[in-house]
């Protein structure tokens, strides 16, 4: 049995039926990422003052992420209107490049994420914070009563913050700029080997460090499964699913448009993403 | 309703696509611009960063999902839409006034 009204509009709604789903589905991920967005406001109106950290992301690196899927964006839409006006190899050609920018787009989100799961916060019991990437963590690792075992010493490229900064848990770009006006000179970027039995705490900047950084990750990491899921459709349609073009063209390009309007609301919500987790 | 063929007589809309895209590109270098600009009040930060957003997603959302000429089915759904989600940012706005004190030290 044929699916009706996979091409024509039906007569009651002006739509064909998958551009009218899909536009229900993106109405219930607005109302999806619409809580997130709201929790992020919550959460970051009621956090205490000087912890809601800034300057903790790379904005050059965002930057460049946010032009990528602009790029994919525009590439979308000519996509499907070279399709409109016949001209599949065309298509074929600008949808790669959406593709392209799609894989682009998960690399570098990918290197911001490495970039923080190897940025650690260690808090020494004298009280002192060094912050900055791991080098390396010397020596440990064997498991012992099935417990992994610590390392002798982690090994630190950062700053140090004194003792009296009380910089533990607190943003640390203010904290930085703070010190450096009030003791005149730069704080040093240094290599620091700490060994474990001076420190209390040592995390990285992953989800659980932080409330922002579990907002931060929550969103970015759904919104990049979007994109995956997203690159994955176009890419099929693109790819194997092209077959259809022959069959019935006036479908194929109708899935196209459709992908497409999903593809212009990730990008959408990446938007709106940039300012409040990089920039605000 | 109205002829589709009518509503969709797509002629070459490119030149509209690559002017939406330009000027997604400047909104996105004039909102980085603005961050390191330091505004006296956090409040106009926030109102122009939110701002510039704004429009960029009208763009996106008007040109390239073509919703600026669209069914009238899409505009009720999207209706309904934004009527839960303004409710949903609402009920946070409300709840700041719920939000304890700061008690650190």
């Amino acid at each position: 049995m044929d699916i009706p009204y996979t091409v024509m509009p039906r007569r009651d709604t002006g739509l064909y039926n998958a551009k009218l789903g899909i536009w229900l589905f993106l109405a219930s991920e607005v109302m999806l990422f619409g809580a997130l967005f709201s929790s992020y406001i919550l959460l970051r109106v009621g956090s205490y003052p000087g912890v809601w950290p800034h300057g903790l992301l790379n904005v050059p690196v965002g930057t460049v992420n946010t032009l990528v899927l602009i790029c994919s964006s525009v590439t979308v839409v000519l996509g499907w209107a070279a399709l409109k006006a016949n001209q599949f190899a065309k298509y074929r050609k600008i949808q790669a490049i959406t593709l392209a920018c799609a894989g682009m787009f998960c690399c570098i989100k990918s290197y911001e994420y490495y970039d923080k799961f190897t940025h650690y916060e260690v808090i020494l019991k004298d009280g002192r914070v060094i912050d900055g990437h791991l080098v390396e963590k010397v020596g440990g690792g064997q498991l012992v009563d099935g417990r992994r075992q610590p390392p002798e010493a982690i090994v630190i490229h950062g700053v140090e913050f004194p003792a009296d900064a009380k910089a533990a848990g607190m943003a640390k770009v203010p904290l930085i700029h703070n010190l450096e006006k009030a003791s005149g000179h730069h704080l040093e970027h240094k290599e620091f080997r700490i060994p474990w039995s001076d420190t209390k705490k040592v995390q990285n900047y992953g989800p659980w460090h932080n409330t922002y950084l579990a907002i931060y990750f929550t969103m970015t990491g759904l919104h990049a499964l979007h994109v995956i899921g997203g690159a994955l459709v176009i890419g099929w349609i693109w790819g194997p699913g092209a077959a259809m073009w022959k069959s019935d063209p006036e479908r194929y390009t109708n899935r196209v448009e459709v992908s497409g309007l999903f593809w212009h609301f990730v990008d959408l919500v990446w938007i709106f993403l940039f300012p409040i987790l990089y920039l605000l | 309703m109205s002829d589709n063929k009518a509503h969709h007589g797509h002629g070459d809309h490119s030149k509209t696509y690559w002017l939406v895209f330009f000027a997604l590109i400047i909104g996105t270098i004039v909102t980085v611009g603005a961050y390191f600009i330091h505004f006296d009040t956090i409040f106009l930060t926030i109102a122009l960063a939110l701002a510039i957003a704004s429009v960029k997603a009208s763009l996106v959302a008007g040109w390239f999902m073509h919703l600026a000429s669209e069914q009238r089915m899409i505009y009720t759904i999207l209706g309904f839409t934004a009527f839960f989600f303004l409710g949903m940012m609402l009920l946070t706005i409300w709840a700041m006034q719920d939000t304890p004190k700061p008690i650190f030290p």
